[in-house]
């Protein structure tokens, strides 16, 4: 057995995981439209190329990747483009974002596929398919696979974790993927393997999910991948918990995985990646936990685009005293706006509420500094401190207590006899210093051309006085030589010598003027002086 | 609503006051059967006190007044000072101290969570410089008098200043710290002192008891995970520790480590008051620290300084030091200086 560490902190939240893990993943009809947002992943969003009216087939691309950090995505089924605009999107901020609005033909007809065997193919043009095929991270964050499978300068990596924690309470996906789709998870975790070529491959799976880690062992025979189950506590499936537990190591602060020689994915993710690359199937649905208040809590297989009304549906709809849906888990999870809202590859599990699963939180009390925060906190922050710089808008002392090292994992909240929503203010302060960070930034550049600018007139006041000076100068000298020479020579014809000498000499200022001037690019480029 | 959208079951600020007050409870009952009914009296009177002071308090804050009445921590101020205190005293001696600890200590500081200071112990603090004479007539444990303090009496005495037909003398006593104090500067030794009838098997008779019940009471808060072991822990070794290196060097002028242990607030003091979340550290090490200063302090105070006790301003001291203490114990954040391969 591998030797398993702990990380600090951690809680044990009610895990609801019952309510949804007994029944088979299950399939969705086919939905009449779906709406595909653009921006599914980290980074920037997909590029449209092509246009309402446009005839599209399922797993067509439909959004290129624009640029390193960005993912391509693809038509959930074959049908017909009817929108491309702003629409509501499963988003904490609520607010709506660019989507491909497809009217179903009901053929779901598919693109011929287009499978690769990565073991002859070339690293690169393996990591450019997962790409093209869309995979992001399933876990939460979204964040582009290929990026993360590029080892780049990094040699040597150590350990390959596939994440199979799924730590959250409520939320069933990742464990009935496990359960039921073990082997092809494995077949994506030898993708990886062979992309990333690690020392070892590690599975952390929480041991709440007893089938999950049978499956997953079950299939991982024959290989050299290790299947640990690691202790239920929350937040073990934070991805640098999961990796101090699985190898004792920190992940430093500010830096990646990668930085240490880890690198960490979901097991979702791998099922995706086997699917894309054995298969040639771009990430155009994913396994949904619908629970809570619904009449038949499960797993569901959802085209992405789905609307999130249709889904809840299919759970039999809501119960009657729903008041509100969740969107994740309880734990780190957001508010749905919209029910309108489609399906993206971020979300995992879609929670409707009710005042008896989540009774509101009751008013707040003053801090009694108890510290309970504190030692549920997962990166051992003192997060009393930080509630009390982030309340008073210290912000500078915020940043020292290290409050960038927050994760948001919500431990603090949970356990604070107060009820004080520690996280909020944390979010609160961390986008205040954020913005004035950008506003130093803003302030110095302005600064700085300004400072040209006065430097730029100085010096040209400067040159103009020189310059006058010279011209004095030399009709002064004109008029002198004019007079010592007296009737010898014309004076008309010392007058136009000396305006000679003037204009050489003016010439000769203006080049080295332009000389300068060009040394100065900020100058140039600088369209908000000050005034 | 944001995230996390589900609390801790039944955790409360009035949970964690109410349990306290329960670990309180046995020590108050053994208080009652050695001492006598008094102390009913006296922590009744600081339990309503604290709460006139603290619902006046809050109105003229323009707080919600039933909403933080409730969470109980006024009452556990009153407890604790009237714990501190002698319970024959007059009742303007409790008001006062509770009206101060409660008004000044925790409302002009800020109220629950920003006082600065232990309210219980600023009141204790303010007692015992304003009425030294009213806060050294302890009772006498009842096996020892023959005019045991009734109920009636103790409120005759509560509300008159005087007892009918007894002498106060015979029926209260300073307390052993005081006594032992008083036989050394008489040149007694330790052994000579301890022979008087108020000392017990290793503290005060009754009194050894009581504070075995702080310690039970303590044990509970721990495993309730109320308090952690770091304050206690640090604060009831160093005065062992300490009060060992004394007697170590001379049993004749000191006491034993266990007698200042079973002594005066010591458990009291190392369990429901040092612990107190507000007025002390945060950080483990911090209250590693700040129990052991407390420890040290409290031995200086009670061996070589003027009190006979010194838990109050041992604490109060110790109080002061410890936004500084926060400060420069800050524990190692995940991902900060981690050992470089």
């Amino acid at each position: 057995m591998r030797k398993l560490h702990k990380f600090h902190g951690g809680v044990h939240p009610p895990q609801h995981k019952t309510e949804s893990s007994c029944l088979p993943i299950a399939a969705m009809p086919l939905p009449k439209r779906v709406i595909v947002p653009l921006r599914q992943h980290i980074g920037a969003p997909a590029k449209v190329h092509l246009k309402v009216g446009d005839h599209v087939l399922k797993g067509e691309l439909i959004g290129v990747a624009d640029g390193y950090i960005s993912a391509a995505v693809h038509a959930p089924t074959s049908g017909t483009v009817s929108a491309v605009d702003l629409h509501a999107v499963p988003h904490p901020s609520g607010l709506p974002d660019l989507c491909i609005t497809i009217d179903a033909d009901g053929e779901d007809r598919w693109i011929e596929h287009q499978p690769i065997d990565y073991r002859t193919a070339a690293p690169d043009a393996v990591r450019t398919a997962l790409r093209d095929a869309g995979i992001v991270g399933l876990g939460g964050a979204v964040f582009p696979t290929y990026v993360k499978l590029n080892p780049g300068r990094q040699t040597g990596i150590k350990t390959l974790v596939l994440n199979g924690a799924e730590c959250e309470p409520w939320i069933t996906s990742d464990d009935l993927l496990m359960r039921e789709r073990a082997a092809e998870i494995v077949e994506g975790i030898r993708i990886m393997a062979h992309l990333m070529q690690p020392e070892e491959v590690l599975i952390g799976i929480e041991d709440n999910k007893p089938e999950a880690i049978a499956a997953m062992r079950a299939a991982c025979q024959g290989t050299n991948f290790e299947v640990a189950a690691v202790p239920t506590l929350y937040p073990g499936g934070g991805e640098k918990q999961l990796i101090k537990v699985l190898t004792g190591k920190e992940v430093p602060s500010g830096q990646r995985p990668i930085n240490i020689g880890v690198v960490c994915s979901n097991t979702a993710t791998a099922y995706t990646v086997h699917r894309a690359i054995n298969h040639g199937e771009p990430v155009i649905s994913r396994i949904v936990t619908v629970t809570g208040n619904v009449q038949k809590p499960q797993n569901f297989e959802v085209l992405i685009g789905t609307p999130i009304e249709e889904i809840v549906r299919r759970a039999g709809g809501a119960i009657a005293d729903t008041s509100h849906y969740i969107v994740g888990g309880p734990m780190m999870g957001f508010d749905l706006t919209n029910l309108d809202a489609p399906l993206t590859k971020a979300v995992n599990c879609i929670i409707a509420a009710s005042s008896a699963l989540f009774p509101p939180a009751p008013p707040a009390m003053p801090c009694i500094r108890c510290g309970q925060c504190a030692q549920a906190c997962p990166c051992n922050l003192q997060p009393q401190e930080l509630y009390w710089f982030s309340q008073s808008r210290n912000f500078d002392k915020a940043r020292a207590y290290n409050l960038f090292d927050c994760i948001e994992c919500g431990c603090c909240s949970y356990v604070c006899p107060s009820h004080i929503p520690l996280v909020s203010f944390y979010r609160f302060a961390k986008s205040e210093i954020n913005m004035q960070d950008r506003e130093k930034i803003a302030a110095d550049q302005a600064k700085e051309h300004f400072e040209f600018k006065k430097q730029r007139e100085e010096r040209e006041k400067q040159e103009k006085a020189a310059r006058m000076a010279e011209k004095a100068a030399a009709a002064a000298a004109a008029k002198a030589a004019a007079a010592a020479s007296g009737e010898a020579e014309d004076p008309e014809a010392a007058a136009k010598k000396a305006a000679i000498q003037a204009a050489v000499e003016r010439a000769k200022a203006k080049k080295a003027e332009t000389a300068a001037a060009t040394n100065e690019p900020a100058e140039t480029a600088n369209t908000t002086e000050p005034s | 609503m944001s995230s996390p959208h589900i609390l801790t079951p039944g955790s409360k600020v009035s949970t964690i006051m109410l349990l306290v007050l329960a670990a309180l409870v046995p020590a108050i009952a053994t208080y009652y059967f050695f001492f006598g009914p008094a102390i009913l009296v006296n922590l009744t009177l600081a339990s309503a006190t604290a709460l006139a002071a603290e619902a006046m308090m809050l109105k003229l804050r323009d707080y919600p007044v039933k909403f933080f009445l409730a969470d109980g921590s006024a009452i556990l101020t009153g407890w604790l000072l009237a714990l501190s205190i002698t319970p024959l005293a007059p009742w303007w001696l409790i008001v006062v101290g509770t009206g101060f600890a409660i008004i000044v200590a925790k409302h002009l500081y800020g109220g629950l969570g920003n006082n600065l200071f232990n309210p219980a112990m600023v009141g204790f603090a303010v007692l015992m410089i304003s009425f030294p004479a009213y806060m050294t007539h302890w009772p006498t444990p009842l096996m020892l008098t023959q005019h045991p303090v009734g109920l009636a009496e103790a409120l005759q005495y509560y509300f008159s200043g005087t007892l009918q037909g007894v002498n106060l003398d015979a029926v209260t006593m300073a307390t052993p710290l005081d006594t032992l104090k008083t036989g050394l500067n008489l040149q007694h030794t330790v052994g000579e002192v301890k022979h008087m009838p108020i000392y017990g098997n290793f503290g005060g008779k009754g009194g050894e008891v009581v504070a075995t019940m702080y310690l039970l009471g303590g044990l509970f808060l721990l495993r309730q995970r109320i308090i952690s072991w770091h304050t206690p822990v640090s604060f009831l070794a160093t005065l062992a520790l300490v009060a060992a290196i004394f007697y170590g060097i001379d049993p004749n002028r000191y006491a034993s480590p266990m007698f200042h242990l079973f002594t005066g607030g010591a458990m009291l003091g190392a369990f429901f008051i040092a612990t107190d979340y507000v007025t002390g550290p945060t950080t483990p090490k911090g209250k590693l620290i700040f129990g052991t200063g407390v420890g040290i302090l409290e031995y200086m105070i009670r061996v070589f300084g003027g009190y006979p006790d010194g838990v109050a301003f041992s604490i109060l001291i110790m109080n002061a030091a410890v936004p500084l203490i926060d400060a420069y114990t800050q524990p190692r954040v995940f991902g900060h200086n981690t050992k470089t391969e």
